[in-house]
């Protein structure tokens, strides 16, 4: 099983070849937020104002890196545990979000949006941060500065490694990879 | 009496959290390269490779090994027969985190009002601080920085004693079980049996320092430890969720004598990012 290569903005056509459970390596410009920004885009969807970033074909991935070090583009940059943003992220989606990359588990809601609006939730290794950072040639806050960690960030990636957990056919990587190696006297009764 | 100066605990805990943040211990960094051998997923092969070639580069460039470089949690045996002068001994590990989190690059993300405003401290203080006191004339001082993805999926539960072993088991299991990916798997898991509901947490947080590979030297413990190990692993979750052969990296057990009416359960969870360093002073 090899890796397959896609670029952002995700095409449809991409999207419909992608499967839970397929190795990917992303490039090109990916979005950053976590927690705050969410709540912020959020807010501003239900006011009926305009957002400070298009999401159309776009990922956003769950990270707040850590300060960079002189000379380098961002710091470890990891992600964070995706099931926080559950609750905005169907909202995101409705509005052309095709992608996110996080951690762990999405809820059912996150899961059907996905189905409905044709996108997919990736995921990436939890702690690989200094390795990602290597996969990251730029990156720049575009919106909401005083978040800190938690801006929004455009970041230039090139061969960003993750796994498609959610597809666009309801398959979920962690249900099917887990039901594939589990021994059943695990269980405890 | 030895006289220690509480500049000198400034430092220490300062190269600690550095340190912590960057260098994977030993033993973690062998179970990952053990675990590359035995795991059967090809994507959870994958995954460890990675975790591995991780560790080579926070390694080289000195930088955090993940960004998340948690609470800072400071554990302080202080010898009996220490005197710290020269400031307040808290304050004094404050001011090493304050300082390692900021010369390092670390992240801060201990913020205050956890319910109302959550504003970011700055400074990733105030740490957590546990101390002890113990004979001697020596403090040690061990810090763990603990991400907050694998700490949300720790659970506690007040067994009844007639659940007994079996009660312990199916718990441990399923707070693992309930963890999945969220975790960072693979995992190393601390369990504190008996004590007191704030002693049996402790106990769980003080195993997950153990080295991955020892075993209580209870008989009993040790032999729990092989099961929950083994029935953890079964559980399918593998590196990251993904599905795999390699869910936990180990399970440490500790004990401690309870009340009549109580079976306290504590499971702490530690993410593969298992940092820890310690230091004699
Ligand atoms: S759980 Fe551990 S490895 Fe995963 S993001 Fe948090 S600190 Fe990093």
């Amino acid at each position: 099983m090899s890796e397959k290569r896609i670029t952002t903005p995700l095409t449809e056509e991409a999207i419909a070849d992608l499967h839970s459970g397929d190795r990917v390596l992303i490039s090109g410009k990916i979005l950053t937020g976590r927690d705050a920004a969410h709540k912020r885009l959020v807010e501003l969807v239900e006011k009926g104002e305009p957002l400070p970033v298009a999401l159309g074909g776009q990922i956003i991935y769950f990270v707040g890196p850590s300060p960079a070090k002189p000379g380098q583009v961002i710091g470890s940059a990891g992600p964070t545990t995706s099931g926080r943003m559950d609750s905005y992220s169907p909202v995101l989606l409705e509005l052309g979000l095709k992608g996110m990359i996080g951690k762990g588990y999405r809820n059912q809601e996150v899961r059907d949006a996905l189905i409905k609006h044709k996108a997919v939730y990736f995921g990436a290794i939890g702690g690989a941060a200094a390795l990602i950072a290597r996969r990251i040639s730029s990156a720049k806050v575009i919106a909401y500065e005083d978040l800190g960690a938690e801006a929004i960030r455009e970041l230039e990636v090139e061969d960003f490694p993750a796994v498609v957990v959610n597809d666009i056919y309801g398959g979920d990587a962690y249900q099917e990879g887990r039901a594939k190696f589990e021994r059943k006297e695990a269980t405890g009764t | 009496m030895r006289e220690l100066q509480a500049a000198a605990i400034t430092d220490a805990v300062s190269r600690l959290a550095k340190e912590a943040c960057y260098f994977l211990p030993k033993d973690v960094v062998d179970k990952f390269d053990s675990a590359l051998e035995s795991e059967e997923s090809e994507t959870g092969r994958d995954i460890l490779r990675q975790l591995r070639e991780n560790v080579s580069i926070a390694d080289a460039e000195e930088v955090p090994l993940c960004q998340d470089t948690g609470f800072t949690v400071v554990f302080m045996e202080i010898g009996q027969d220490v005197h710290v002068t020269g400031g307040d001994l808290n304050e004094a590990v404050n001011e090493g985190v304050k300082r390692g989190y900021e010369e390092g690059y670390l992240r801060k993300s201990m913020v205050t009002q956890p319910f109302g405003e959550r504003k970011n401290t700055g400074d990733n203080t105030p740490a957590i601080i546990h101390s002890s006191i113990v004979p001697g004339e020596q403090v040690k001082i061990t810090l763990l920085p603990k991400g907050g993805g694998a700490e949300n999926m720790s659970a506690l539960a007040m067994l009844k004693p007639s659940q007994g072993r079996q009660g312990v088991v199916d718990f441990v299991l399923n707070t693992i079980s309930n963890a999945g990916p969220n975790a960072c798997p693979p995992l190393i898991i601390g369990v504190g049996v008996g004590g007191s509901f704030d002693k049996v947490t402790y106990l769980a947080k003080k195993a997950i320092l153990r080295d991955v590979g020892s075993r209580n030297p209870e008989p009993h413990l040790a032999e729990l430890e092989d099961e929950l190990e083994r029935r953890a692993n079964d559980l399918g979750i593998g590196p990251m969720g993904m599905g795999g052969r390699t869910t936990v990296m180990d399970v440490f057990v500790e004990e401690y004598p309870t009340h009549i009416a109580a079976l306290p359960v504590g499971v702490n969870i530690q993410c593969h990012s298992a940092r820890h360093k310690e230091v004699v002073l």
